[in-house]
């Protein structure tokens, strides 16, 4: 099972304020499915300006990145830059 | 002390030797830039071309009732008159989900207002005439009604109960339950790590400090311009100068209503943009414009525009709490930005809860940011966007929990550093980064130990910044002679051709000056995400590796059909084609091969189209000491040395040209940059004589320390480099004249008036 992180914001707005979650799935798509069927409306808030770290690696527009029985996968709010 | 011989000596970590990475070439924009010749936005001409002028609101805050443009339309030689009704409707809930939330909603009414102007200099309408002068007596005939309104000109005003309500569709974000009044506050942002509360609680010392900065603006020299036309078909061209020709192509499509095809855009030079062009103003309007003349429209901004209606960065406050043990080991942070978005949602207030604690490892973290609606213009993206502050809150609270453990503020960071494994405050864990390093080259700089004289201070600071990857694309052609082009689509703002050139010159093995790296426009290469975030030396130049080495490949491929050998008996070597089982063949340079491509199957090149993962963080230190006029509150900067860990130098000039250039506009923000107001919510000043930027007079040589810790997600190690020296100098400065003072300094700019006022305690 991955560990999973959401952001405050949307642990509190969907998932009763829980920020840690164990999820199983290959990649990050596939998890964030998991997390929707928990949460409704879950993916759709997480695919709005949101980047995911997996096991440290940033990923800025998330879609298929690997994710490893015991990956840390992060939600964090996408990094723009000057 | 170290050893003063190696003090800002390059060190290849590595161990990799490189044959072109890493040297000082000759840059390949110089001499059309030192000779005048190089083209920016404003410089483009097209044969019937027309130019246009924005009427703008004089107002912060005002519903527009009516706007008559009969009498404009009447002048001899305009062309053209458009209002915000020229433009298709967009769904307020039409958002780019990309690298970052895009409302193009919030971006239409920016461009030109529909029923209400949000800040002085707000575009209401457009003019297009035959001569710059009859457009801008057009703009004056255009008659605009106003309601106006109350401004709410500060975030304290506008969280208030009672302050007037910018957008009644905006609910405060981030908050459960969700509330139901409309509100200035757009959102609220939250990290924590481990529990702050049993950290502070653990505390033998516990320091908090609360800081305010105000709106300051990138201050790039080239005012935005473009010349757009359009063809009888509906095909538009745009010359301009931006961050990002897809970027602009992207904006411009969708706010005109037209197809992206139906726009290509032509990238100019760029006189500066630190995060200032990662929009569009004018572009729309002048597409707009050319479309209903039926003649190409360019539009160049004046000063005074730029100043009052493109996005400076936001104002805010920052308030910082930090526990320790005595020995000096943080353990609990705390961080509560408030920062000012201007008239549409999106400070970068999440980006500072990010990156203010970044550099330490500290177990427990609270940082809680709010996006904050005034009647400013939007803020846009300047350098490492939303860091300056926070590292302002951070690193002044650091120096007075310095101050309260004795300790030399120094050794305090140092012995609280982030190193590989430490967890961010908003959760990651770093890979190899070299924090630690710039502070060892901090502690062995001659700078540290130099002596002060009376009413001198000096003052340390450090700073984060993430830097990213993204998409990017490269092309490798190699010419019939052997020389080669490579083609990118991201506009060179800090030297990426010359990086770009001298990666492929080592990925192809030949001289760099036998490279010519060209900045492509959008129907010339793949899409590239815009040049920011620091991404392009890193993101671009990735591409551009592995353009290089598909073209190697092809070259190979080439070199063992003329030997009529397999193409595994080929390596490349030192930028010839070596047959390695045959004497009889003699090595083949690129133009031996390329002078044959017609019989091997064409032309040569190679491409990448990448989406760059491994960015790696970077970390600086800088030292500053400064004077100051008890007299007068007049700060001298005497010296100022900025130390960065940049991954891998790829030219060095640059590089160093990055971390002076930085510091140099983090020093302007410390001490005398602010937008001013008056009661009426109009800007005062709008120009550079009263928006004072420090100058080459104003300033020492800013002194580099270039640190080179490898970047394990880069081939060559390259870090990015642009962002991370703007974050420290607020802080070194204000610590340097709190030391130099006696007094503890939280109020910038440190302008003579309001120092004055701290030092006579008022």
């Amino acid at each position: 099972m991955a560990k999973v992180v959401l952001p405050l914001e949307v642990a509190r707005a969907f998932a009763d304020g829980e920020t840690d979650h164990e999820v199983e799935a290959r990649d990050v798509r596939a998890l964030v499915r998991v997390l929707d069927e928990r949460f409704p409306g879950i993916a759709e808030r997480l695919s709005r300006g949101t980047a995911v770290a997996v096991d440290g690696e940033i990923y800025q527009d998330w879609f298929l990145e690997e994710v490893r029985p015991h990956s840390d996968v992060r939600f964090l709010p996408a990094i723009e830059g000057g | 002390m170290g050893n003063e011989e190696d003090i800002g000596k390059i060190i290849d970590y590595s161990g990799r030797e490189f044959q072109y990475i890493g040297k000082r070439t000759i840059r390949p924009d110089g001499v059309d830039k030192v000779t005048g010749r190089a083209n920016f936005g404003a410089d483009f001409t097209v044969n019937g071309m027309i130019h246009g002028r924005v009427v703008r609101s004089p107002h912060a805050h005002a519903k527009i009732k009516k706007i008559n443009v009969d009498k404009a339309l009447k002048l001899d030689g305009v062309k053209a008159v458009i209002t915000g009704k020229d433009f298709p409707e967009i769904d307020i809930n039409d958002k780019a989900v990309g690298e970052v939330v895009v409302s193009y909603y919030d971006m239409a009414h920016n461009i030109i207002a529909r029923d209400k102007v949000y800040y002085d200099g707000h575009a209401v309408a457009a003019v297009a005439a035959t001569t710059p002068d009859i457009a801008e007596k057009a703009a004056k005939l255009i008659e605009v009604e106003y309601d106006v309104l109350k401004p709410v000109m500060t975030a304290a005003r506008a969280m208030k109960k009672n302050a007037p309500v910018l957008h009644k569709h905006i609910v405060t974000a981030g908050v459960e339950p969700k509330p139901e009044k409309p509100s200035n506050v757009a959102s609220r942002t939250e990290f924590k790590l481990g529990d702050p509360a049993a950290g502070f609680a653990d505390a033998d010392v516990i320091v908090e400090r609360e800081f305010s900065t105000q709106t300051v603006h990138q201050g790039y020299i080239e005012p935005h311009a473009c010349c757009a036309s359009i063809s009888a078909d509906g095909n538009a061209n745009v010359w301009c100068s931006s961050q990002g020709q897809f970027m602009v192509r992207a904006y411009t499509a969708k706010i005109c209503g037209m197809e992206t095809s139906k726009v290509k855009v032509i990238p100019a030079e760029i006189g500066g943009g630190f995060g200032g062009k990662t929009v569009v103003y004018l572009e729309p309007l002048a597409v707009m414009l050319a479309k209903k003349a039926g003649r190409p429209v360019k539009m160049v901004m004046t000063r005074d525009e730029v100043l009052r209606a493109t996005g400076p960065t936001s104002g805010g406050t920052a308030r910082a709490k930090i526990g320790a043990k005595k020995d000096g080991t943080i353990v609990a942070g705390e961080l509560e930005l408030v920062y000012e978005a201007g008239a549409y949602p999106g400070s970068p207030v999440a980006l500072g809860c990010m990156t203010g604690f970044a550099p330490y490892d500290i177990k427990n973290v609270s940082c809680v940011g709010w996006d904050v609606l005034v009647n400013r213009p939007k803020a846009a993206a300047y350098r490492a966007p939303g860091a300056p502050v926070a590292a302002f809150g951070v690193e002044c609270t650091l120096d007075v929990l310095a101050e309260e453990l004795g300790m030399c503020p120094l050794e305090l960071r140092m012995k609280n550093a982030a190193v590989e494994g430490t967890q961010a405050p908003y959760g990651v864990k770093f890979n190899r980064i070299g924090y630690k390093e710039t502070l060892e080259a901090a502690k062995a700089h001659p700078h540290w130990s130099a002596p002060l004289g009376p009413n001198q201070g000096r003052g340390i600071a450090s700073g984060f910044w993430f830097n990213i990857g993204g998409t990017s694309s490269a092309e490798v052609m190699v010419n019939e002679d052997g020389t080669v082009i490579v083609a990118t689509g991201n506009p060179d703002i800090g030297g990426s051709r010359a990086s770009m050139a001298l990666m492929a010159a080592e990925g192809l093995g030949i001289d760099v000056a036998r490279i010519k790296p060209l900045v492509a426009d959008t129907e010339s290469v793949p899409f590239s995400m815009l040049t920011g975030g620091s991404r392009v030396t890193f993101a671009t130049g990735k591409a551009v590796i592995e353009a290089a080495q598909d073209a190697v490949n092809d070259l190979k491929r080439r070199a063992a059909k003329i030997w009529d050998v397999d193409i595994e008996q080929v390596e490349w070597e030192n930028g010839q084609a070596v047959c390695i089982e045959s004497t009889q063949h003699k090595p083949l340079s690129i133009a031996a091969i390329a002078a044959k491509a017609d019989k091997t199957g064409g032309a040569i090149s190679g491409r990448a189209n990448i989406n760059a993962t491994g960015a790696g963080p970077g970390f600086g230190t800088h030292i500053c000491d400064v004077e100051v006029d008890p007299e007068t509150g007049y700060v001298t900067v005497l010296r100022y040395t900025a130390i960065q860990d940049v991954g891998k130098a790829i030219h060095p000039s640059y590089v160093e040209g990055q971390l002076q250039g930085g510091a140099v506009q983090g020093i302007g923000w410390a001490l005398n940059e602010e937008y001013v107001y008056g009661e009426d919510g109009r800007l005062q000043n709008t120009g550079f004589l009263d928006y004072r930027m420090p100058v080459a007079s104003d300033l020492p040589m800013i002194d580099t320390v270039v640190v080179e810790v490898p970047n394990p997600g880069h081939p060559y190690g390259v870090r990015g480099v642009g962002e991370t020296p703007i974050v420290p100098p607020l802080a070194a400065v204000a610590n340097a004249v709190s030391h130099a003072i006696g007094k503890r300094v939280t109020d910038l700019p440190l302008s003579p008036p309001r120092l004055l006022a701290v030092i006579d305690g008022k």
